[in-house]
């Protein structure tokens, strides 16, 4: 048990999919001028990655990975390579296999997500957890921890981002430096702080 | 029409996918601590960015309207995965330290977003071309990025040492804040007011005015 709540505050302070990472920058960036909107888009993530994580890592155990056919009377088949592809397929269909049922089931929060759900199959974000699970190795446990942890810590990173940024459009901002100069200044200064939780082991 | 030396120049300062698009940006910051990866990268992006523009592009007609993401991103990836594979054969300590961010290429905005907004609308040489200064002006920046943090982070380029560093019974300490992630944000925060004090037509529009003083009137 501890084990996996060491891996969950890692994924969501220690290793920030978007402060330590940068994974997800577009995206960050460019939807995180209001809280309610950013706070929207952060669950949606969590959802996606909880889901996708743990599904790219049946894939890669069951499907792909060296010798894993073993069980269909392929034991030196090695589809590794096949990855890729895989699991942008695999977040492709589940984030339309998700809208679809938000859509019939949960009404109210298919339209507060409205048009970040199909943006989120371009979210690095996404993709990037599900490779660095491969990287990691993880066991089916692990990635189910790991998909929700680097969600929320995504979601919290962004809306911690519009916070500042909903302070900051008061300010008297340099010409050059006003609206995208100024946000990536204020991401590295969250980023700075973040970076404070760096020692935290459990 | 736009010319084609407009869509290849154009990109690089004018319409920089970083600094003015916002795409693609999760890459720059993260490979840009060193220069050999950082070009790596690069040539990667430029690769995958010009082809799959051309390829989009010979395939834009024939492709229902409602399954082109899908579309496009089997092409990308299929791309993606050439690369990676060439690099694990040819390259294999930088293919290591970029670890997963050569298969992020796939989601990189700047493939997806010029493969949408331009090479479905026109021909497959125009795309091309925009496709390659998209990737170009992507480069120059990730390369001024790498420029400022790997000298003054560990004092090298390239791994060989330019500036001499006291481990190495030089003058220079190091400066270890720029080998981390914050570095990355305020370097490119501060390019981009570099690009728009040139440029002063990117300058965004304030989003409240301060208003004068009146009190201040009143009181006199």
């Amino acid at each position: 048990m501890e084990h996996y709540l060491g891996i969950f505050v890692r994924a969501v302070f220690v290793e920030n999919m978007a402060l330590a990472f940068f994974l997800g920058m577009c995206t960050f960036i460019a939807i995180s001028k209001k809280i309610s909107t950013a706070f929207g888009l952060g669950v949606a993530v969590v959802a996606v990655l909880a889901i996708t994580v743990p599904v790219n890592n049946l894939i890669f155990n069951l499907l792909l990975r060296d010798g894993a056919l073993a069980w269909a009377g392929f034991p030196d088949v090695d589809l590794s390579f096949l990855g890729l592809i895989s699991y942008i397929g695999v977040i492709a269909a589940i984030v339309q296999i998700l809208e679809m049922v938000l859509d019939r089931y949960v009404p109210a929060l298919y339209n507060a997500l409205g048009v970040f759900l199909p943006l989120i199959t371009v979210n690095c974000a996404i993709l990037g957890a599900s490779l660095m699970m491969i990287d990691q190795d993880q066991t089916f446990g692990e990635s189910v921890v790991f998909g929700l942890g680097a969600g929320v810590g995504w979601a919290l990173a962004i809306t911690a981002l519009a916070g500042v940024r909903e302070k900051l459009k008061y300010s008297d901002v340099p010409d050059g430096l006003r609206g995208l100069g100024i946000t990536f200044i204020s991401v590295g200064l969250i980023s700075m702080c973040f970076m404070s939780f760096g020692g935290i082991d459990i | 029409m736009a010319s084609q030396k407009e869509v290849l120049i154009d990109p690089i300062f004018n319409n920089n996918p970083i600094a003015l698009q916002v795409l693609g940006i999760c890459s720059a910051l993260a490979v840009t601590i060193n220069m050999s990866t950082t070009l790596v990268m690069c040539i990667a992006v430029i690769f995958v960015t010009t082809m799959s523009n051309l390829a989009v592009s010979l395939v834009r007609n024939r492709v229902p309207t409602n399954i082109r993401i899908i579309v496009q991103m089997t092409i990308i990836s299929s791309l993606v995965i050439v690369v990676d594979q060439v690099l694990q054969a040819v390259a294999y300590d930088i293919s290591k330290s970029l670890s997963v961010f050569v298969g992020l290429i796939i989601t990189n905005c700047i493939v997806m977003g010029r493969a949408e907004a331009f090479a479905m609308q026109n021909g497959p040489w125009l795309s091309a071309l925009d496709g390659f200064g998209n990737a170009v002006g992507y480069s120059v920046i990730l390369i001024g990025v790498a420029l400022i943090r790997e000298p003054l982070g560990s004092g090298t380029l390239m791994g060989f040492e330019i500036i001499p560093t006291v481990a190495n019974g030089g003058w220079y300490v190091p400066n270890g804040l720029l080998l981390l992630a914050p570095s990355a944000f305020f370097i490119i925060g501060l390019f981009i007011w570099a690009i728009r004090a040139w440029k002063t037509d990117q300058v965004e529009a304030p989003e409240y005015e301060i208003a004068p003083n009146a009190q201040y009137k009143e009181a006199i």
